[in-house]
């Protein structure tokens, strides 16, 4: 008999080492995320994961999964704060949905939609971020990143590289990359590696390939992001 | 013909009358008046009141998200601006109009009269047929769609219905009604699956029969008001567009045309892009819109309309069998030579309208539009130009990027703008015969929109533009006097005067 834990009253196996949110997909239930990725070690900075273990908040991305936690994900409360954090997300940079190439496929905007988020409701920072086109394939429009690090991560874990970094705090934080002049075509990034790929957002992307996958066929043209992560995200390596 | 009118001598001794917001166009305008004690107009003009940024917004972007962008300048031909900017990024990536893969052509085409069939048919039934179906002078209340759609069912319906089916076509082919994809740096990003084309296929016989109405009961409505018809508003001018290279009518891709007022060509078969050869802008302080005019003339020979009415004046044939003959009992108006009636815009556009039902028909019996060779690429290029026939005329788009792909300089020329001192010209008249010298009231400074309403403008498209315009403050006390002024000028400067 494996051990168990519950989410929001369901009764879920975990194994020993498995996170909360592990559990979760493992088990079909979604907890909306957007710094975590399955394979990638965990990084808690954005906080969409947060459930409610025993009365305390925790990051279900980084908490492993214990017996006899009783866990509340999908509450009216946590899906309020879920949604002001992507709120937060929105007015902090500059997304513009309907003109951005990564519309239908973005997991922000997906998360958004997820928790009916129908405004910035915030004020907006209008924030003077850069473009970064200098590399002859990739583009960074720092305006689109949220700060998760997974570009952080896939260059280091996985490409054996270490191109991108996240520097300064609140406010001043912002995407650096590795190389002597601070840009992206004086790095060793090659179009096929995981740290491009791997961008939740419109942020890192591919030139010239904008906007040539039809409407309807795009991600979340057809399913939800909840349907989407459960489907494609469940392979742990 | 009255531009003593443009700027009265003494403006502070005068009354002042505002027509604010112009109703019933797309955008926001407003008609300023200034008139002496006995009610004689000495100052008309069509003022655009918004200011938006487009050009400048676009620099620093990539170029492929151009054609996604830039429709965003407008709610009402996302995909004139959508096609304008694909034409100019297809150069950027060493494409051609003629080396675009032909089902990329045709179904941007196919996309384009959706476009012009849903814009030309909101204009007319939504926003104009109250005026023409009414009289000019009827009672407020009666002056709107709902009016037509309870007396006039038939009409009203077939209006909505012939907008939706261009909503369709827009739908199928772009992926959203509005603002949706399709064009891409050199092609398309999808084409027509067999059920997307039997779909519009079945409808289409319908909506060509009601656009052959629609022609029938503009013509009657034209004809059974001469000459007031002819007269009013009217002003001969000269006429610029696209043409096809054998001289048919042509919205997507054509060398310019312009002619004269007696309807003698001026240019032809000028490549678009070098536009900036022919065409200049003026500036001038009391409106956010720009004066173009053709250089040849000078600005103020030069100054032209564009729009259906032009494209019906420049073309020497429509090459649909209906429209063509729908276009040639047109021309019987300008003694088959030049029609200059400002209210002939309305008879032009449901030709058009025709036009487009008809080549919908034959595009969607083209295979090609169902053909998955769709994209195409050259060798790099940093500039691109283009050049669309969009409802409300002829479109530029003007676009340079450097070696990194981002857009460094943006120019737009958009339809409204060349018809700036067109309806300006017609405000004049129509302010000079029709009202100089009355009582004014509600009904008779209708008369003034509906000049204006005639062109179709597009005020939001119009004013895109971000630069150093001037801009202009007036306080207006209750008896309509400007008690005060200030004027910012192009360097910055803020002056007062009365
Ligand atoms: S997904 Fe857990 S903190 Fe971001």
């Amino acid at each position: 008999m494996s051990e168990t834990i519950t989410i929001d009253g369901k009764e879920i196996p975990f194994k020993a080492g498995q996170t909360i949110i592990e559990a979760a997909t493992a088990a079909g239930v979604y907890i909306p995320h957007l710094c975590h990725k399955p394979g990638y070690k965990p990084h808690g900075s954005c906080k969409l994961c947060t459930v409610n273990v025993n009365g305390r908040r925790c990051s279900a991305c980084t908490f492993p999964a214990a017996t006899g936690q009783a866990i509340l994900n999908k509450t009216q409360e946590l899906e309020d704060n879920r949604r002001k954090i992507t709120q937060m997300l929105f007015v902090e940079g500059n997304h513009f949905c309907p003109s951005c190439e990564k519309t239908g496929n973005c997991q922000l905007q997906g998360v958004a939609y997820y928790l009916a988020m129908k405004d910035n409701h915030f004020p907006h920072f209008f924030a003077n971020r850069e473009l970064d086109a200098s590399h002859p394939d990739l583009l960074i429009d720092h305006n689109r990143c949220i700060f998760c690090n997974l570009c952080v991560r896939a260059s280091q874990e996985k490409d054996g590289k270490n191109v991108f970094a996240i520097s300064g705090r609140g406010i001043n934080k912002r995407l650096i990359i590795n190389s002597k002049t601070g840009l992206l075509k004086d790095s060793d990034i090659e179009v096929n590696d995981c740290a491009v790929q791997v961008c939740p957002t419109g942020a890192i992307l591919e030139k010239r390939k904008g906007y040539s996958t039809p409407i309807g066929q795009r991600i979340y043209d057809t399913q939800q992001i909840d349907q989407v992560s459960l489907t494609q995200e469940t392979v742990y390596e | 013909m009255y531009e003593n009118l443009e700027t009265a001598k003494s403006p502070e001794k005068l009354k002042r009358v505002v027509v604010d917001p112009v109703s019933r166009v797309e955008g926001h305008g407003k008609v300023t008046l200034l008139l002496d004690e006995n009610n004689k107009v000495k100052q008309a003009r069509l003022h655009i009141v918004e200011f938006r940024g487009f050009e400048r917004f676009i620099q620093g972007r990539p170029y492929w998200e151009l054609p996604v962008l830039v429709q965003r300048l407008c709610g009402i031909c996302p995909v004139s601006h959508h096609l304008a900017a694909a034409k100019a990024i297809d150069q950027l990536v060493g494409v051609d109009p003629e080396n675009l893969p032909p089902a990329a052509d045709k179904l941007r085409r196919l996309l384009h009269f959706g476009q012009v069939l849903q814009s030309h048919a909101l204009h007319f039934f939504h926003l104009s047929s109250p005026d023409l179906l009414f009289g000019f002078e009827s009672e407020i209340s009666q002056r709107n769609i709902i009016a037509v759609l309870n007396e006039y069912p038939d009409i009203g319906l077939q209006g909505v219905k012939l907008r939706k089916y261009g909503q369709e076509v827009i739908r199928r082919v772009s992926g959203k009604r509005i603002h949706g994809t399709g064009a891409i740096a050199g092609g398309m990003n999808k084409s027509l699956t067999k059920s997307e084309r039997d779909y519009l296929q079945k409808d289409i016989k319908q909506i060509i029969a009601w656009a052959q109405g629609s022609v029938a009961l503009i013509k009657k409505v034209h004809c059974s008001n001469l000459p007031y018809y002819d007269d009013f508003a009217t002003i001969p001018s000269n006429y610029l567009g696209l043409v096809k290279e054998n001289g048919a009518l042509e919205f997507y891709h054509g060398g310019i045309r312009a002619k004269d007022a007696k309807g003698k060509i001026i240019m032809d078969q000028i490549d678009y892009c070098n536009y900036n050869d022919y065409i200049h802008e003026e500036v001038r302080s009391w409106t956010y819109m720009k004066f173009p005019y053709l250089t040849a003339l000078g600005k103020e020979e030069g100054w032209y309309r564009v729009g259906p009415l032009a494209r019906l004046n420049n073309c020497d044939f429509i090459d649909t069998p209906l429209a063509e003959q729908a276009r040639v009992e047109f021309k019987q108006q300008g003694n088959g030579v030049m029609v200059h009636s400002t209210l002939a815009f309305h008879w032009a556009r449901l030709i058009e309208v025709l036009h487009c039902a008809e080549s919908i028909e034959s595009l969607l019996n083209d295979a090609d539009i169902m053909s998955s060779d769709l994209v195409t690429q050259g060798e790099k290029r940093f500039e691109g130009v283009g050049v669309i026939e969009a409802p409300r005329g002829t479109l530029f788009h003007h676009y340079e990027v450097d070696e990194n792909d981002i857009v460094t300089k943006a120019n737009l020329i958009v339809s409204t703008t060349s018809n700036n001192r067109g309806m300006n010209e017609s405000v004049r008249q129509v302010a000079a015969e029709y009202l100089s010298g009355q009582e004014l009231t509600e009904p008779l400074l209708n008369n003034l929109e509906v000049a204006i309403r005639a062109y179709d403008p597009c005020l939001s498209c119009a004013t895109h533009a971000v630069g150093k315009m001037p801009l202009q403050l007036e306080l207006v006390d209750a008896e309509g006097q400007i008690i005060d002024k200030l004027i910012k000028h192009n360097d910055g400067q803020i002056e007062r005067n009365l």
